[in-house]
């Protein structure tokens, strides 16, 4: 810690050097690894694979909204996976009944769980990481049990307005990264601009203090996690509107992705400090780098899955490092 | 608060709930013998023991390497991802001879320990999130080793998987003298003590010199060997390596097991023989769902609902 002189130091120059790495470290690496991939691969920077890369992120992204919010207040959502698997099956499922009934039943479901996950943690005092495990666990054994362990699948018809929300296209590009962009303006709207963003960092930098000062933390908690479940329950919905059909396998591993993702974008995974656009951009790095391990192609899933865990574990120290140096935070 | 601040009746109430807490396990574990005795047919048969006897013990290998990560104030979630690693590097190896393989694949599971630690002790990361990353390398570096499932045809391996002493498995065998090694280590041993300092409170540990560091590292070794032993005892039961599907979401049932037998996740204590009842109450409770030809997505639920009962409870101690 740094004791307070008579006159107030600004940051030292390498301390600042750290923080514009923390906070822009991901947009440069995005701006390098897509130069160096149009420029390795002819069929990188076609509009198919770019359109393709949009609309695939745009799941991920509305996820890893939801997940920037818990991880800012310090905690962490492991069910996302899961309930976004369980949205997807249950709009296809409800498809039938109507767009109406495709949209608001995952999110009335996964909104649920995620309520009851913030309930436990912040009125019950339960540790973040195993109560949204036990959420993983139970969630993916509802959609299993709603799916006669996972043979059925449930098709949405192709000429709906649901199936348009996820394979309909505005000015060319698809109506998922239309609907992503909005939600994460609003999202970016609602942390910065509104109190209950404040209470968000407030929560994540010190619970006590934030306590003390009057904010309502566990209030708070409760949002952050239902609004996680929303954004996973409305990511499966929108996935199953672009495959036409619920599929019961899908989600697993998301929840690392879309952790991955937000904490690639800068935010802190010990709370209090993050942002939303960053989250986006993480999203993006790592979608491309999915893309150049595809492009590559010798390379197989198996392969992704040692690269993503690796490269998590990089950012998470190159994290920790930098956030050593920088103690002004 | 302390016990003087309450009232008689209060404190009654408390000491019952923290005895509920600590030996609640074994009631379970009672519970659900007596059910099945009760409506369960063929239940109370000596196959019927040994089956399950069998199918608890790689989850209870590993819960004792869970323990410890807990008690040291940590979790680790790469348990499952080690298994499957383990099961690849044992077929891979098989041509060297059955104990290179088995060594080597003990090995490989203490390296993916030896990572995490270093992850945690060296760099400072959470351990969920050091475990997790190698949750899902560990997976994918079992499928690049082996893409697919794959029979094992070996006769030393398919003797320790179904071969017994006196009408024990060996697999019981072996998981009841881990548990007796474990036991001893966190009660008699220094390498013990420091684990539940630490666990107790990291900073107080520091000051008093304790080599946090080591510990810490040695912890997830022995998480990470521990894991490694029960893929490779569940891939001689199972006559076959496959790394796709071994030890999915064993690290749920592992935690499972360890809160459930009165660990706390706050660290500082370990409870080995809560561990053990914890592991049987799960594989009772999955056994008793699956006999009475409940779907095997139920199982999943109930054991959701029993990881926040038991941390429920914990919580009641935490109060205080």
């Amino acid at each position: 810690m740094k004791t307070s002189g008579d006159e107030p130091t600004g940051p030292t120059r390498s301390e600042r050097i750290s923080a514009l790495a923390q906070q822009h470290g991901a947009l440069v690496t995005l701006v390098v690894a897509v130069i160096a991939a149009s420029l390795s691969f002819d069929t990188f920077m076609t509009a198919d694979n770019l359109e393709n890369m949009a609309v695939s992120s745009a799941f991920l992204a509305v996820v890893a909204l939801g997940m920037t919010f818990v991880i800012i207040t310090g905690g962490i959502d492991l069910s996302v996976g899961s309930l976004f698997a369980l949205g997807g099956v249950l709009a296809a499922w409800g498809s039938q009944y109507g767009t109406a009934v495709a949209l608001l039943l995952p999110l009335a479901v996964c909104g649920l769980i995620g309520l009851v996950n913030g309930l436990l943690i912040a009125r019950s005092r339960l540790a973040p990481f195993i109560v949204t495990l036990a959420a993983m666990l139970g969630a993916r054994g509802i959609l299993l049990s709603i799916t006669d362990e996972g043979s059925k699948t449930y098709l949405v018809d192709k000429d709906s307005f649901f199936a348009t929300l996820g394979q309909g296209k505005v000015l060319g590009i698809g109506a998922p990264v239309w609907i992503t962009l909005a939600l994460f303006v609003a999202g970016a709207v609602v942390l910065r601009r509104s109190r209950f963003g404040q209470y968000v960092y407030a929560v994540g930098g010190n619970e006590d203090a934030a306590a003390l000062m009057g904010a309502p933390v566990a209030r708070t908690k409760v949002t952050v996690y239902t609004l996680s479940g929303l954004c996973a329950g409305l990511a499966g919905a929108l996935n199953a509107a672009w495959l036409v059909s619920g599929v019961t396998i899908l989600g697993s591993g998301m929840e690392l992705e879309a952790i991955s993702a937000v904490v690639i974008g800068g935010t802190l995974l010990t709370g209090g400090f993050g942002f939303i656009s960053g989250s986006l951009v993480g999203v993006l790095l790592l979608k491309v780098i999915q893309n150049v391990i595809n492009q590559i192609g010798s390379l197989d899933s198996a392969y992704q899955q040692v690269v993503s865990g690796a490269f998590l574990a990089l950012v998470v120290i190159a994290q920790t490092w930098l956030g050593r140096r920088r103690r002004v935070l | 608060m302390t016990d003087l601040a309450l009232g008689g009746k209060a404190a009654d109430r408390e000491r019952i709930l923290r005895h509920l807490q600590s030996y609640g396990v074994y009631l379970g574990v009672a519970v659900l013998l007596l059910l099945n005795i009760a409506v369960t047919p063929h239940f109370l048969s000596a196959e019927n023991f040994r089956t399950q006897a069998v199918q608890v013990a790689p989850v209870l290998i590993v819960a004792l390497g869970m323990a410890l990560a807990i008690g040291s104030e940590g979790v680790d979630l790469s348990v499952g991802s080690v298994m499957a690693l383990s099961t690849s590097l044992l077929s891979l190896y098989l041509g060297y001879g059955t104990w290179i393989a088995l060594i080597v694949a003990i090995i490989g599971g203490a390296a993916i320990g030896l990572a995490n630690g270093s992850l945690i002790a060296f760099i400072g990361i959470q351990p969920i999130v050091a475990t997790l990353a190698l949750m899902v390398a560990g997976r994918g570096l079992a499928l690049v080793l082996l893409p697919q499932l794959k029979d094992v045809r070996d006769p030393t391996m398919a003797s320790l998987g179904s071969g017994d002493v006196l009408g024990i498995p060996y697999l019981a065998l072996i998981a009841a003298a881990l548990a007796l090694l474990v036991a001893f280590v966190v009660r008699r041993t220094t390498f013990g003590r420091q684990l539940l300092a630490i666990g107790d409170s990291r900073p107080a540990a520091r000051l008093a010199g304790l080599p946090v560091r080591r510990v810490l590292i040695l912890v997830y070794v022995c998480s990470g060997a521990l894991a490694a032993i029960a893929g490779v005892l569940a891939t001689a039961r199972l006559t076959a390596s496959d790394p796709t599907s071994l030890g999915n979401l064993m690290e749920l049932s592992a935690i499972t097991a360890v809160v459930v037998g009165g660990t706390p996740l706050s660290g500082g204590r370990v409870r080995i023989g809560g561990t053990v009842a914890g592991a049987v109450l799960i594989q009772l409770l999955t056994a008793t769902l699956i006999k009475h030809d409940l779907p095997p997505s139920w199982t999943q639920i109930a054991q959701a609902i029993v990881i926040i009962l038991a941390v429920y409870a914990a919580r009641e101690r935490g109060k205080r």
